[in-house]
């Protein structure tokens, strides 16, 4: 894009769709650079600005850019599995235009220099916007308070200990409290480690029959409950990850009526499988959490429509061949999901039980003001930062196609409905979908 | 005769005490500032008596601060330091008390390490005791002494804001300081990460700030606190650069508080932790060692008001019998 000379570009006929307003109308968009300068009905009385380039959107869906939460990004330390480049063309493919990613790399996310380096290397490297969490303990483990002033004017967006929880509850209670004095955001992978044990998948009938060791819906259940007691106690802000359990979400709720201030995210996985998906032993399908019984599923499903689930991530976990071409206790946890975000999420749509502003709430406005991010948002002011999709467009998802290095998807072989036809970041188009691909 | 206004036997803490009460210590005090700077013999009126520093925690400036207080005065003083391998032997607390009291000392001044240790101890002798220290729970002439600089410096207590920054958690200090100055009318905040704050502190009667930039707006006293370098491994706080980037005094932060604050410390320093040396040094501002020199004259109008009490206690008993 030229600088010093204004760039500006009209998309015009689209269904707008603003979650934070409620706004779902067709219309048209104009940005200038790196902003939106206009939205509304028939913005250009129609003739748009001669100085735009024009883009007929053709009825498409016009929303923000969708907001991933919780992405694992390999780099530094393990760029086989994913790079900070790879995972943003799948990110952009999947229609994210913000991704937030995990502390858990190699070095960790504690200290100001690593910070910044992911930081710059995100700028050179990546489409996408890159946020991170730092990390809630020094080292990922579990004892010392991390930087968390220095590190949040570093620009860490929240504090968590990535995939491993926070287990020594003297320890949460000073990581809640320790944050809540610069207002910062803890997030926790809600999992008693000892109760999960060696476990490798749900408890229950089908790891019996599998002779897998399980992984109790408790282990979820008692770190929430022990989570929610110190947030009463420290007056901590907390966001737990990826809720699967049914008894998870009447917790988040009931920790919400007493107003605490508590919110919490769950996967499209979750949402849309449960522990059957594991089958004959396929690791694709090893997760973590776990994948649960068709009950919890529902419940999850329950609470997003409910809002108790505020959120929907994609936990994009990705891994390579070697860590999930293994017998299933020995594989590796985690699902590639940045591509699947979006068309997985559509399906509460298809089922009629979250309506289309509903979904996209939940994946762009409320995970930017729970990180307090300039994004999410059709408004004037507001960076250009646009996802087009068609909401009917049926594909199915094959993992080899993945533009993520990682293929490890559970929604293989998929039908899905819902495709994303063209993302822009910053005003400049970053994906555009082939017209005739049907696949991913 | 007992002292009319200050009737007790002991000064275990400030909690409790009447404004009339503090005042009455605070004016007692204050003649004995000019007298030790001209290096007048001040009086001899603890002639033959014994005073009794019995430390079971290390000091330097509180017990040297004791004792030139009672040399002053024309006391006998006698230091016992029993180190932490000395409880070891086994001797209790009481056994220790019991066995001193049998050698009838006039007064003793006890630090411990066990917030209620220096009461429990008081309750088995019949001599006059000064808490000096005790644990996480109260330091009393500390926080004489530093009202007394206080007062010195702005004539009057009631209505100024003062500013108690860092472990507040872990501290005597902050505690004596918090029943003194909320009794003689000051607004007193804290400030300091939540970790190093007790929990339920505003039930005292004091606001706490984890910003420190709002908790220094207009206040007139800010008062640092040594943050101990165990605090610092992690558990509590991540480290000393973060420490001393969001909670440490400089210039920056101080340019907040009134434009004369005075900034106090109890000591010792941790310069580049708590405080910056620019700001610790600045001779406009900063009492610290004036904190330190009123520390003595503070501490000889209490040795010689409970000796007095004690005289007339024992008067009482000689004539009863």
């Amino acid at each position: 894009m030229s600088k010093g000379r204004a760039s500006k570009t009209a998309y015009i006929g689209a269904r707008l769709l603003d979650p934070a307003t409620g706004l779902d109308e067709t219309g048209d968009i104009l940005t200038e650079d790196e902003r939106i300068i206009g939205i509304g009905p028939n913005l250009f009385g129609g003739s748009p600005p001669s100085d735009a380039i024009v883009i007929d959107s053709n009825g498409l869906c016009a929303s923000p850019g969708l907001i991933d939460m919780r992405v694992q990004i390999r780099e530094p330390g393990e760029e086989h599995k994913e790079s900070l480049r790879s995972a943003a063309e799948a990110a952009v493919a999947g229609g994210v235009t913000s991704m937030v990613c995990l502390p858990n790399t190699e070095p960790v996310l504690d200290d100001e220099a690593t910070l910044e380096f992911v930081a710059r290397r995100a700028r050179l490297q990546a489409l996408t916007k890159v946020y991170a969490y730092g990390a809630a303990t020094k080292g990922l483990a579990g004892k010392e308070l991390a930087e968390y002033g220095l590190l949040a004017d570093a620009g860490a967006v929240g504090f968590t200990d990535g995939t491993v929880a926070i287990s020594n509850s003297q320890v949460m209670r000073r990581v809640l409290s320790y944050a809540a004095t610069f207002d910062l955001l803890v997030i926790q992978h809600p999992e008693d480690p000892a109760l999960a044990g060696t476990g490798v998948m749900n408890s229950g009938e089908t790891a019996t029959r599998l002779g897998l060791s399980g992984i109790p819906l408790e282990a979820e259940i008692i770190m929430l409950e022990r989570d929610i007691r110190l947030v009463e106690m420290t007056g901590g802000r907390y966001h737990a990850a990826h809720i699967s359990t049914a008894e998870s979400v009447k917790i988040i709720a009931s920790a919400k009526s007493r107003g605490l201030r508590v919110t919490c995210d769950t996967a499209p996985f979750y949402s849309a499988l449960n522990e059957l998906s594991v089958g004959d032993y396929r690791t694709f399908a090893k997760l973590s959490p776990p994948l649960r019984s068709e009950e919890d599923r529902q419940a999850i499903v329950e609470g997003l429509k409910t809002g108790v689930i505020d959120v929907i991530a994609s936990d994009h976990s990705p891994q390579d061949q070697d860590s999930k071409r293994l017998p299933f206790a020995q594989a590796a946890f985690g699902g590639s999901g940045l591509e699947t975000l979006l068309a997985v999420s559509l399906d509460l749509v298809h089922n009629e039980q979250l309506t289309l502003l509903e979904v996209l709430s939940k994946l762009t406005c409320v995970p930017a003001d729970l990180l307090g991010l300039d994004a999410g948002r059709l408004r004037e002011g507001a960076p250009a930062d646009l996802l087009f999709f068609d909401p009917d467009i049926g594909w199915k998802v094959i993992g080899d196609k993945f533009r993520s290095k990682s293929k490890n998807t559970p929604f293989d072989g998929r039908p899905v409905q819902g495709k994303v036809m063209r993302t822009v970041i910053d005003g400049r188009t970053v994906f555009k979908a082939s017209p005739h691909a049907n696949s991913a | 005769m007992l002292d009319p206004v200050f009737p007790h036997c002991h000064l275990l803490g400030i909690e409790g005490l009447s404004p009339l009460e503090i005042n009455h210590l605070l004016d007692l005090a204050d003649p004995y500032v000019e007298i030790n700077r001209n290096r007048e013999n001040a009086s001899e009126s603890l002639k033959g008596r014994t005073i009794v520093n019995l430390f079971f925690e290390n000091s330097t400036r509180t017990r040297t601060s004791f004792e030139l207080a009672a040399l002053r005065l024309g006391a006998n003083v006698i230091n016992m330091q029993i180190g932490s391998s000395s409880v070891a032997k086994g001797e209790t607390l009481i056994d220790t008390a019991v066995t001193l009291n049998a050698m009838h000392p006039d007064v003793l001044v006890v630090r411990h390490p066990q917030s209620g240790a220096v009461k429990l101890l008081s309750e088995k002798v019949n001599c006059a005791v000064i808490n000096g220290g005790d644990g996480s729970h109260e330091h009393p002439t500390q926080a004489l002494l530093d009202a007394l600089t206080i007062r010195r410096r702005r004539s009057k207590i009631e209505g100024l804001k003062v500013a108690i920054c860092g472990d507040v958690a872990h501290s005597r200090v902050a505690r004596s300081n918090f029943y003194l100055l909320l009794t003689l009318g000051a607004e007193v905040r804290v400030i300091a990460p939540r970790t190093l704050i007790p929990s339920h502190v505003e039930k005292l009667g004091v606001q706490t700030f984890n910003d420190m930039r709002k908790g220094l707006k207009d206040c007139d006293i800010v008062m640092m606190l040594r943050v101990q370098n165990e605090r610092m491994t992690g558990s509590l706080i991540p480290s000393v650069r973060e420490y001393f980037r969001f909670f440490g005094l400089d210039r920056e932060k101080l340019s907040l508080a009134k434009p004369d604050a005075l900034i106090m410390h109890p000591g010792p320093m941790n310069r580049g932790v708590e405080i910056d040396s620019d700001v610790a040094d600045d001779f406009e501002r900063s009492v610290i060692r004036e904190q330190v020199e009123l520390g003595v004259a503070v501490r000889m109008a209490v040795l010689e008001l409970l000796a007095k009490n004690l005289a007339a206690t024992r008067t009482n008993v000689s004539a009863a019998s």
